[in-house]
């Protein structure tokens, strides 16, 4: 398998004003195939956006180095669409324009902008909606036009945070299928951030656990094996999903226990 | 019911001026009477005399909104942007804020004349100030989340200046518009009163010369009318520029 993203040893060190230093991530190697879907899953609090926003070139590391179909990545990363947690969306453009942002920041005239834009919106279920303001739509609505925001523009790699972490369970469970059944159709890489551990197992062909902060890194990973495709609600009542469930689990206790310590100690 | 009762205000309101005026509990030579502030106002109109000076009053309030606020934000958003710079001018800035500006207008009148141009520097000043702390604060409150987002989508620094801070700062010079208008508006009005040759605040300056209280209050009520319909027009422009915005109110007014 082709590696598209690739963690080679990274460490990241935050220093605060007062020449204190914290070290967000420590030693971590990573990387993520062609057509793979790869979930990262850790405590709360032990640095896992920082990750993406090293994949995103959002952050550059102190040490290592972080590689993208094998080239050293400088500046922002222009093979990636990235799903953010928060809310993303320009406030001051309804759903069509913020989808048609992408496309129109590269360059393509505004008519097909829109017209791209148009049928990703349908594609998300937003159809009838694309005149909407941010502050008029939905969380879960304002999740689709995200997805169609950064899909639109067709990126190989795709890095998601948390995406759906805000949303009710139904919401959730539905934006997760569509997701699915968007990536089935086009095979991206996918990077998907979660502190979930049934949404990364439902989602995912991998799974690797990170170790509690500071200085957090890949401790483990697992395989999912899980026939494709899924319904992710369904899927989580398979024998062999809750057999992955505890042996992924037996590991990841131990470092939500030691990040509760932490918090309790902090 | 409550516009019979702003009715029933407003008469009574006048009734008990013309009273004390007739009844001489108010002077006359210092309150006027409405009868006749009234009869001014008409024969302002009838004659047209008052168009010179209400077209020079709003003329000067509409370049000096206009000049103040293209200048704000630009400034705005060059302070904005370059944290350093800002740092640097900090403290030359909250010093030209903190001054009262309209003492500047013997100044101005000293160097642009009596004609339109230092009504408009001293409404410029005044709106400049307001528009600038606007956008600085719309500038540094841009959410990070939106900013990695349009990064993400491709933008450049010139795309990101142009689609995100620009809106982002825009949406708090249009929440201020009120009250930047009222200022160029104000500005306009006190330095023709200081000193001018036309103008509303002319006219009261003149009247107020030959110790006609009559003509001053008219030409106070000309301005009154003049300010709400501009504050009406700034309404109706504000619905149209913030439709994408909820109803909420983040004015930063100086």
């Amino acid at each position: 398998m082709t590696e598209v993203l690739a963690f080679d040893d990274v460490g990241v060190v935050f220093r605060d004003a007062h020449g204190g230093a914290y070290t967000a991530v420590g030693g971590a190697t990573l990387s993520v195939g062609e057509g793979e879907f790869l979930s990262v899953v850790g405590p709360t609090g032990c640095g896992k956006s920082t990750l993406l926003n090293l994949a995103a070139g959002l952050l550059s590391p102190s040490s290592g180095a972080v590689r993208v179909f094998g080239e050293p990545l400088r500046g922002i990363n222009h093979r990636a669409g990235y799903l953010f947690q928060a809310d993303s969306l320009m406030p001051w453009r309804s759903a069509l324009d913020n989808i048609a942002a992408g496309p129109e920041f590269a360059g393509v005239p505004r008519a097909l902008a829109r017209q791209r834009a148009e049928e990703w919106l349908v594609r998300v279920g937003l159809a009838g909606h694309g005149q909407k303001y941010p502050h008029q739509m939905s969380g879960g609505m304002k999740k689709r036009a995200q997805l169609a925001q950064t899909l639109v523009i067709d990126p190989p790699i795709l890095l998601m945070d948390e995406p759906f972490s805000a949303l009710d369970v139904q919401t959730r469970q539905l934006m997760e299928n569509e997701l699915l059944a968007l990536w089935q159709g086009s095979r991206k890489s996918v990077l998907f951030i979660t502190h979930d551990l049934e949404e990364a197992i439902s989602l995912s062909d991998r799974v690797v656990i990170l170790s509690a902060g500071p200085a957090t890194r890949p401790i483990a990973e697992f395989t999912i094996d899980l026939p494709r495709p899924r319904d992710v609600a369904e899927i989580r009542m398979t024998p062999h999903f809750l057999q992955l469930q505890e042996r992924i689990w037996a590991v990841m206790r131990e470092e939500v226990l030691k990040a509760y310590k932490q918090g309790a100690a902090a | 019911m409550i516009t019979l009762g702003r009715l029933l205000i407003g008469i009574l309101l006048l009734a008990l001026w013309q009273i004390g005026t007739v009844t001489g509990v108010l002077h006359p030579l210092f309150f006027g009477r409405p009868e006749r502030i009234l009869a001014v106002i008409v024969q302002w109109f009838v004659s047209g005399e008052i168009w010179q000076h209400l077209a020079v009053t709003i003329a000067e309030t509409l370049m000096a909104f206009t000049l103040g606020t293209v200048l704000g934000v630009a400034a705005g958003l060059w302070l904005g942007l370059s944290t350093h710079t800002a740092a640097l001018l900090d403290p030359f800035i909250k010093a030209a804020n903190a001054m009262p500006r309209v003492i500047l207008a013997p100044i101005f009148g000293m160097w642009f004349g009596l004609g339109m141009t230092s009504k408009v520097a001293l409404g410029f000043t005044l709106v400049f100030f307001i528009v600038f702390f606007n956008v600085l604060q719309g500038v540094r409150e841009v959410s990070p989340t939106v900013l990695n987002g349009v990064r993400m989508l491709g933008a450049t620094r010139g795309q990101l200046l142009r689609h995100v801070y620009l809106p982002a700062a825009l949406s708090w010079v249009f929440s201020s518009l009120h009250v930047s208008v009222g200022m160029a508006f104000v500005g306009a009005v006190i330095a023709e009163y200081l000193g001018s040759a036309r103008g509303i605040g002319y006219l009261i300056l003149q009247a107020e010369g030959m110790f006609d209280v009559d003509t001053v209050f008219a030409g106070i009520v000309v301005l009154t009318a003049c300010a709400l319909v501009l504050d009406g027009i700034v309404g109706i422009a504000e619905k149209r520029l913030l439709v994408w915005q909820p109803r909420a109110d983040h004015t930063r007014d100086n």
